[in-house]
């Protein structure tokens, strides 16, 4: 009886002028495990919480290399985000072939932007159903975006996607004032500590996330488990053992209050149409 | 048998430049080439532009067929243009547009119909020289001095001898007119309307223009068969 009637074809506006399955897309990525990425003037680090469907399945792959400068996370639907993925690897391969050169990660993500957005305005189609944070570096510096479903792309400091997000992005919103001028080992650190704040409660190891960098001089590479373990070793990134990390934290919230609004703004935008 | 008529593919050339002579020097790249066009071995046009600049970083400049050397331009304005369009700041440098023109040379060679030029492509963009060749089967080469055609016999082993990483401006110009006169003197397809060009950080520039002193007195240039023994 009350059955929404605007929301059974992609390209169909409701009365209120929304496009129900466009928003629908979007809702997919919030279902999906989350993906952080946060950048400095040099580095780009991604790092994703895995999630497996059961106790006896493993985790799903959520984090890809597309070339030697570019990298993606994603969250959402895991099938489209290798679709896309592949597009874009495909994409990185031919600017090489014919410039031998990387491939801008800015027009990457246009062309990404671009292909989601067809998927909004044909009826035999339906939208994608990913989000990607992509992480890139290339003559203008490092870069991170991101890509959802709609066709919109934004470009970052620092973002999170994907289930229980907000806490990392409320994190996230609290320092990246500062990470324009981190160091590498900062901001993996940073991305270790936005991680746990997704996770709410459960435990920060290696096993549960994924870790990869991109920066000056440093190829897109995923960190292995061993090295993430280690770093979560020594940046004491365990919730038992705040005493240590609570400190420096403290301190760059006293600054924080007054940009709250801005850094509000930023986070929040993308997903609510 | 297919008549020659019928074919679109350039199986010889009609108009054609001779060669192309470039250097890098202190702050960029400085490029020579005369302005002749031979039909055959007629001297059909004396004011042929075959320097053009690329974009904002490249020079490029081409010796053989002249309409052959048009349609690579229209190919790169089209390229340049799409590359602006993307108004991001980003811009396609000297290696990207001559790695771009090795692949367009050898894709159509592959289609046994290609274009029948040298190409000699410099640049510089952020500080970084560039100077390359592509020819009309696609192989391709940098090199701090290069020349097409028969300014690769000539002005090569003169440029092996001369040029330094150094050289000035005036200096450059001095070395590729001393190339420029070797292939006026030598190269029957040569004419004495040559035009310099030069790229930096600052841009391009092409010179108007010029033609060389030249003497025609030594004895050897009056009687050049003397002592060739079986020619005219």
């Amino acid at each position: 009886m009350f059955r929404n009637q605007y929301d059974t074809d992609v390209t169909t506006w409701s009365p209120a002028g929304r496009l129900f399955q466009v928003e629908y897309a979007m809702e997919a990525v919030k279902q999906g495990s989350a993906a952080i990425g946060l950048r400095s003037k040099t580095h780009v680090v991604l790092a994703c919480v895995n999630k497996s469907n059961s106790e006896l399945s493993s985790h799903q792959k959520k984090i890809f290399k597309v070339d030697d400068h570019i990298g993606v996370a994603i969250a959402g639907l895991t099938a489209d985000g290798r679709v896309l993925s592949r597009y874009m690897r495909s994409e990185c391969i031919n600017y090489s072939y014919t410039y031998e050169s990387p491939l801008p990660v800015g027009r990457l993500v246009v062309q990404l932007a671009d292909k989601a957005q067809v998927c909004t305005q044909r009826s035999w189609k339906r939208p994608y159903g990913v989000g990607l944070l992509v992480a890139g570096l290339d003559e203008s510096g490092a870069h991170l975006y991101y890509n959802c479903p709609s066709g919109n792309y934004f470009e970052y400091q620092a973002f999170a996607i994907g289930s229980r997000s907000q806490a990392a992005k409320t994190y996230l919103e609290r320092r990246f004032q500062n990470f324009n001028d981190s160091s590498r080992e900062d901001l993996i650190k940073d991305a270790l500590v936005a991680t746990r704040e997704s996770l709410q409660g459960d435990k920060l190891r290696s096993s549960v996330c994924t870790v990869a960098v991109v920066g000056v001089g440093e190829p897109f590479h995923i960190l292995d488990q061993e090295t993430v373990q280690r770093l979560i070793d020594t940046f004491e990134i365990v919730k038992e053992e705040e005493g240590p990390l609570a400190e420096p934290e403290q301190a760059t919230e006293q600054a924080a209050p007054t940009d709250q609004g801005g850094a509000e703004n930023q986070g929040g935008s993308p997903m609510d149409i | 048998m297919e008549r020659v008529a019928d074919s679109q593919r350039t199986l010889y050339p009609y108009v054609t430049g001779t060669s192309v002579v470039a250097i890098k020097y202190k702050d960029g790249i400085l490029m020579a080439a005369d302005m002749g066009g031979s039909y055959g071995s007629t001297l059909r046009y004396k004011s042929v532009e075959r320097i053009k600049p690329i974009g904002k970083h490249s020079l490029l400049g081409a010796s053989g067929e002249i309409s052959d050397f048009q349609e690579i331009l229209r190919y790169l304005d089209e390229l340049i243009l799409y590359d602006n369009m993307w108004d991001d700041g980003n811009s396609l440098g000297p290696k990207e547009v001559h790695n771009y023109l090795t692949r367009v040379m050898y894709n159509r060679r592959n289609k046994f119909n290609p274009l029948w030029n040298a190409l000699v492509l410099g640049g510089i963009k952020n500080g970084q020289k560039y100077l390359g060749m592509v020819n009309m089967i696609g192989i391709n080469f940098e090199d701090n001095h290069v020349a097409t055609g028969l300014g690769n016999h000539l002005t090569r082993p003169i440029l092996r001898d001369e040029w330094h990483e150094n050289l000035t401006f005036e200096e450059g110009v001095k070395l590729l007119e001393k190339c420029m006169r070797v292939l006026l003197y030598r190269d029957r397809s040569a004419v004495n309307k040559i035009q310099i060009s030069k790229i930096t950080d600052e841009g391009a520039t092409l010179f108007p223009p010029f033609s060389l002193k030249t003497y025609w007195e030594f004895s050897s240039f009056k009687n050049p068969t003397a002592g060739a023994e079986g020619s005219w």
